[in-house]
């Protein structure tokens, strides 16, 4: 388990290497002013648009802006945390009404027939879209002196990708309980909530964990593009575009919030990962590959 | 009372269809207490049939059955039996004397209650050691030990077993019989078991149902008087190779029967 980690890790830092050095490469060998060979365009190579990987290394340990102030690594950590918390409530609504959705489809044939095409609907409309929507709630809802804050729109909305992936992992994990089993609790005369708790969410864990891994994933993107299409300064999709702004004097500074995004995307993975190997730890090796 | 009582029980699939199958007709059979019956006959004979209308995991749809007196819905309802199939069918996300406590868990048993009675059957089925096992650490023999365990934790009074022992080799197999016969003698269980193999049905039971095809129906029960404490010496008896001969010729006929249909699942092993 362990040893399968460290090899897993070892294999990622090697990719970012290849990855740094292909960058490098090209630096090296493609024309400063851009170009084309055979007939495909090549991009401009030069610092400005193509900053040196040490570059963008080194500017995180730089001010944030000018001169004094925080570095900027402590500014993209600030922003991801923000940004972090948003995608976890996302996580969590997310979780709410797609598990909430799988189960009102498992116990109702109708619904599943019903259901499953507006689901699948519901995530054809581009996120870009429905963000304006919600965002104009936050003017208009009051519950009891409470106001709907902006940020949790961005919540809703980072909730309503990842709900997509754990409503149709779940229900079909749901199914995925063998016939002998659901027999066998058909035998003992247990209820239908009974037989969900003790077999059918069990068996479902396998199917679910992909679908949580995607999800979030999904959370963190949907975060981030929400954060920039609603105007939520503080995370990191207000960094991308105010560091991007400053990229004609500061070339290596948007990819510090780049690297922000990606840092956050491999946390919520990693969490679900970890959640994994809780829940999959007496389990048969295969399955829990 | 008897344990069973199956009466002018027949089962049609998909009736009104092209697919109609009859699969059991006119079936009458009751089972006393503490017997042992096997049901044998070839593919299609309709046994797992009758053994899930006795579970009632399928209803008749004609006739009825009664199970320690009452509707066999009833007695699902009441858990009056235990079962186990083929495959082991051990939750795989549960250790050992989880998957045995799960019939108690459904009732309702308190924690402490489930323990020491998953640990009474562990003894019972001679695995005291692998109450913390998960099952995918258990050999096929042993894990069937476990289901058996499992079908036996609420103390039933009759044990539903469809080809419990079918895939297993044939010397674990045995030793398994050996087993079977123990505990049911220690615990006056009834059983009706449904099988393949002529030696195994003969072995186990007091009595042996024969059934043939097409539409399933019984055709002869064999009474099977080797003693209740039998061994493996048993298997050595002549009496044990007569009653073998006589349930071999019993199936002989229904191939007769079913025009030369097939002898399908039945073996001589």
């Amino acid at each position: 388990m362990l040893r399968r980690a460290l090899r897993r890790s070892l294999l990622f830092v090697v990719a970012l290497f290849v990855v740094g050095c292909g960058w490098e490469l090209y630096k090296a060998v493609g024309p400063e002013q851009g170009g084309s060979l055979l007939g495909i365009p090549l991009p401009k190579s030069n610092n400005l648009a193509m900053p040196h990987t040490w570059d963008m290394v080194t500017r995180l340990f730089e001010p944030e802006r000018g001169a004094g102030g925080r570095d900027l690594w402590v500014g993209v950590a600030d922003y991801g945390w923000y940004t972090f918390r948003l995608a976890l409530l996302g996580m969590v609504l997310g979780t709410i009404f797609g598990l909430f959705a799988a189960v009102l489809m498992a116990r109702l044939r109708v619904l599943e027939r019903g259901l499953l095409p507006w689901i699948v609907m519901s995530q054809t409309v581009p996120l870009i879209a429905l963000a304006p929507q919600l965002d104009g709630w936050s003017g208009r809802i009051d519950i009891a002196g409470w106001e709907w804050p902006r940020w949790l729109s961005v919540s809703v909305l980072a909730g309503f990708l990842a709900f997509f992936p754990i409503a149709v992992g779940t229900l079909r994990g749901l199914q995925s309980a063998s016939a002998a089993s659901t027999e066998l609790m058909h035998s003992y005369a247990a209820s239908w909530w009974k037989t969900l708790v003790k077999l059918r969410f069990p068996a479902a864990i396998p199917s679910m964990v992909p679908a949580f891994k995607q999800a979030a994933t999904l959370a963190v993107v949907g975060v981030i593009v929400s954060e920039i299409s609603i105007g939520v300064t503080g995370g990191i999709g207000r960094a991308v575009i105010s560091f991007s702004q400053a990229a004609t004097g500061d070339p290596a500074k948007p990819y510090a919030a780049v690297f922000g995004a990606a840092a956050l995307g491999l946390a919520m993975y990693g969490l679900v990962v970890l959640f994994d190997a809780l829940v999959m730890r007496h389990r048969p090796q295969e399955a829990a590959g | 009372m008897n344990a069973v009582v199956v009466n002018r029980v027949s089962k049609v699939f998909n009736p009104g269809t092209p697919n109609q199958v009859d699969a059991l007709v006119d079936i009458e059979l009751s089972i006393e207490p503490g017997d042992f019956v096997s049901l044998i006959g070839p593919s299609g004979c309709g046994k797992s049939t009758l053994l899930r209308l006795i579970a009632n995991l399928i209803e008749p749809s004609q006739g009825d059955v009664l199970v320690n007196g009452k509707s066999a819905a009833q007695a699902r309802i009441d858990q009056d039996y235990g079962m186990a199939f083929q495959q082991a069918g051990l939750f795989d996300w549960r250790s050992v004397e989880k998957n045995i406590e799960l019939p108690l868990e459904l009732k309702g048993w308190d924690k402490a209650k489930r323990r020491a009675r998953a640990q009474e059957m562990l003894e019972l089925v001679k695995l005291p050691d692998f109450a913390r096992h998960m099952p995918w650490q258990l050999s096929g023999g042993m894990q069937q030990r476990v289901a058996i365990a499992r079908a036996l934790a609420a103390h039933p009074q009759l044990l539903l077993m469809d080809e419990p022992f079918g895939a297993l080799d044939e010397m674990t197999r045995e030793h398994m019989q050996a087993e079977l016969l123990n505990i049911c003698n220690q615990t006056g269980t009834t059983v009706v078991f449904v099988t393949h193999s002529i030696p195994e049905a003969v072995y186990l039971s007091t009595r042996v149902v024969v059934m043939s095809p097409r539409p399933g129906r019984i055709t002869e029960i064999i009474d099977v008087d080797l003693g209740r404490d039998r061994t493996e010496d048993t298997r050595e008896r002549d009496a044990f190779y007569g009653k073998i001969t006589e349930v071999r010729e019993a199936l002989r006929s229904v191939e007769a029967v079913s025009h030369g249909a097939g002898f399908g699942g039945v073996d001589d092993r």
